[in-house]
């Protein structure tokens, strides 16, 4: 079994290679992806080793990124595109919720649109303003589209070559606060065995509280446990990988035997992902629930200047803070 | 035989030749039938392209049968949305010539992607004429398959389609179907209006520098709902291609003649790898935008009297007269299978049964979805629970 050790980033260029390797339909397109292998490496070497037939450096425009690759869906292929960052997305808005979500229903199931549209997404970084942003809910909230995140370099090695597999059009967010974090990749495995795309996992268990999170958060939260453990209190930590459809299964059982539950994203508070968990939570687990669901989320704020995004983004201190409050109730 | 391509059995009597750039009055639109009925042997484009066609006797009666047909049922779609029997419905009155031309001209691998408007190539790329009319009165969202009549779904938000068929014609290219005569092009359609849409000056780029082998048909009906073309540019459309990098050319939207002459050279040029181009396809809009449009509050009658005037099926049936081409007997027999079709168009719709309420939940994501799964169970489990109710 070969296991190597790579940045999340690294996963995700194997991925993108044995994807391109897998099918001949599957190309990659967007703004630098090809000499320059994106602006943060994420295809280096693809557009050198597969050609700039299959790793297409596109005019500037996102918009028409989306709308021809809708384009090359119908022709047949499997267009992997990538938005440079999350602040970028919204001149291609348009084009993803109105014609790549859409089209497999409007035409009764006629057409596929098996489209990867990848976003490196959320903070931390020190950037300046548009490239921090936590767009998720706007794309979960749509019908026709999935969600997905990763958090670790072997689900973004397996998640990304899954994603691109799926007929659904999927949203793939990049936590590129993580790129650089390094993690065991089993190069080997079979696709086919692989975790499924749309399931979350529990990737700390515990008694005491369920910490829900995704993408850049699950090794806050990770972090936030251990920190926790040390004063005699066991979270146990849920990663969701699927932000749409949810795959709440997990999360159900454990906040049946918790009785607590805090739900931790960078995006602001406000109709975001954690409402809809604490939701659902709240309907499915009601009679076992000890307090509220929580929420540490960024806040209702534009996403601030980079000197004061510490304070914006959740941290374990925030988040062992709303672990505190589920007892106080 | 596809209409058009040389080797007809009867050549059609020909007026006299001859030869003119552009037509009379408007040096720059490509004509090759005036609204007289007088036909133009050739006539040459802005960079100098001539342009002529070369029909049967039967291929010109083919072309007024489709005239007549788009016209006829597309006047009962709007006689049905006014008896309530269609949501809406956004008429092609006026445009005929431009569709059934641009139509016509299309290959059967060709790919076209149409707006909410192209009845008329819809018919020409043989879709039974009902499909829109389902999507109108409420019952799908477009029941025809793109892949199968090579008519991808209608489009509303506007211009999005350009993009659509920009990419589709990269892929003509990446499957190397480019540059032979059997080569493959697309065409996307579009209007005055959406000229001004960012999607449609991306899909000029993209076409642009990737040379993708595209027609972008613009039928400049000269008004976008209430607007009117000065709303939307200060140069003729079909001069915006220049600054793009491709050939553009403005045609007599209202003769199908040379609306297919055009059409077909620039698919040509497409398919052969030449790539991209812009057709300016000038006609009107004769009825309102859609059935919910006022016209009479945006623009005087004499205007519309004067387009009255261009008709694209007038000028065919006089010429069609004059050249003795056809008779009395045809024109009737055609006004009578027009009439048939739509009585057969009319009965059709007035059955179309609702769909189910469930079915609503199908087709989401070709992969489903477990949360879909469960609202429509729970939707089921509602609609059961009014059985042997009073309801």
């Amino acid at each position: 079994m070969a296991t190597e050790t790579l940045t999340l980033g690294k996963a995700l260029n194997t991925g993108l290679r044995r994807a391109l390797e897998t099918d001949p339909k599957v190309i990659i397109m967007g703004e630098d992806v090809g000499k320059l292998g994106g602006v943060f490496r994420i295809t280096d070497g693809l557009q050198k080793d597969f050609g700039d037939q299959r790793v297409i450096d596109t005019p500037l425009a996102e918009s028409g990124i989306i709308g021809t690759a809708v384009g090359l869906a119908i022709r047949g292929y499997r267009p992997v595109c990538e938005i440079q960052f999350d602040g970028f997305v919204y001149p291609a808005y348009d084009q993803i919720v109105s014609q790549v979500a859409k089209m497999h229903y409007r035409s009764g199931g006629r057409l596929s649109i098996p489209m990867v549209i990848r976003i490196p997404f959320g903070g931390g970084i020190g950037a300046v303003e548009h490239h921090s942003e936590s767009p998720e809910a706007y794309f979960a909230h749509t019908a026709g589209l999935k969600v997905v995140t990763c958090s670790n370099p072997q689900d973004a090695y397996v998640m990304i070559q899954q994603a691109i597999a799926s007929d659904d059009p999927i949203v793939f967010l990049e936590p590129k606060r993580r790129y650089w974090e390094k993690g065991q990749v089993d190069l080997d495995a079979p696709l086919s065995d692989a975790y499924p795309l749309h399931s979350a996992r529990v990737v700390r268990p515990g008694t005491d509280v369920t910490v829900l999170a995704y993408g850049p958060m699950v090794r806050t939260c990770l972090e936030a446990a251990t920190a926790a453990a040390e004063d005699g209190r066991e979270l146990e930590v849920i990663d969701l990988r699927s932000l749409s459809p949810l795959d709440l299964a997990a999360a159900y059982e454990s906040v049946k035997r918790t009785g607590r539950a805090v739900v931790v994203h960078e995006a602001p508070s406000n109709i975001g992902l954690g409402a809809e968990l604490a939701a659902r939570i709240t309907e499915e687990c009601f009679y076992s629930l000890e307090s509220p669901v929580l929420r540490v989320t960024g806040f209702d704020t534009p996403y601030p200047a980079a000197r004061v995004e510490e304070e914006y983004l959740p941290d374990l201190d925030r988040v062992l803070d709303a672990v505190d409050r589920t007892f106080g109730w | 035989m596809a209409k058009g391509d040389p080797g007809g059995t009867t050549r059609s009597r020909r007026a006299a030749p001859r030869s003119k750039k552009g037509a009379a009055g408007d040096p720059e639109l490509v004509q090759l039938l005036t609204p007289e009925g007088e036909r133009i042997d050739s006539a040459t484009g802005p960079d100098g392209t001539e342009y002529r066609v070369d029909f049967t006797d039967e291929e010109y009666r083919g072309l007024y049968r489709d005239l007549v047909l788009v016209r006829k049922l597309d006047a009962e779609a709007t006689a049905l949305q006014r008896q309530g029997e269609l949501g809406l419905w956004a008429s092609l009155l006026g445009q005929e010539a431009a569709q059934v031309g641009s139509g016509r001209a299309l290959r059967a691998h060709d790919m076209a992607f149409p707006t909410y408007r192209e009845h008329g190539v819809l018919y020409c790329r043989g879709i039974d004429p009902i499909m829109p009319l389902g999507l109108f009165r409420g019952v799908d969202q477009g029941g025809w398959d793109p892949n199968e009549f090579k008519f991808n779904m209608y489009t509303i938000v506007i211009g999005a389609q350009t993009l659509h068929a920009t990419g589709y014609a990269m892929g003509i290219t990446m499957d190397g179907k480019v540059g032979t005569d059997d080569g493959e092009a697309a065409i996307a359609y579009f209007g005055d209006g959406a000229t001004s849409q960012g999607d449609v000056n991306e899909a000029f780029v993209w076409a642009s520098v990737f040379n993708a082998p595209l027609v972008f048909f613009c039928q400049n009906n000269q008004y976008a709902i209430s607007e009117p073309l000065e709303r939307q540019t200060r140069v003729p459309l079909y001069q915006r291609a220049a600054g793009f990098g491709f050939p553009g050319v403005r045609v007599d939207g209202n003769d199908v003649l040379a609306s297919y002459a055009v059409t077909r050279t620039a698919l040509d040029n497409a398919r052969h790898g030449q790539g991209p181009s812009l057709i300016e396809a000038y006609t009107y809009r004769m009825g309102a935008h859609t059935t919910s449009d006022d016209p009479t509050r945006y623009r005087i009658a004499s205007e519309v009297e004067s387009w009255q005037a261009k008709d694209p099926i007038l000028r065919v049936r006089a010429f069609l007269e004059k050249q003795q081409i056809a008779d009395a007997t045809f024109f009737a027999e055609v006004d009578e299978q027009a009439r048939r079709e739509s009585v057969h168009l009319r009965e059709r719709v007035l059955s179309m049964p609702n769909p189910e309420p469930v079915t609503m939940f199908d087709h989401v994501y070709p992969n489903g979805s477990p949360l879909l799964d469960e609202q429509r169970a729970q939707f089921n489990r509602y609609m059961e629970s009014f059985e042997g109710s009073a309801h």
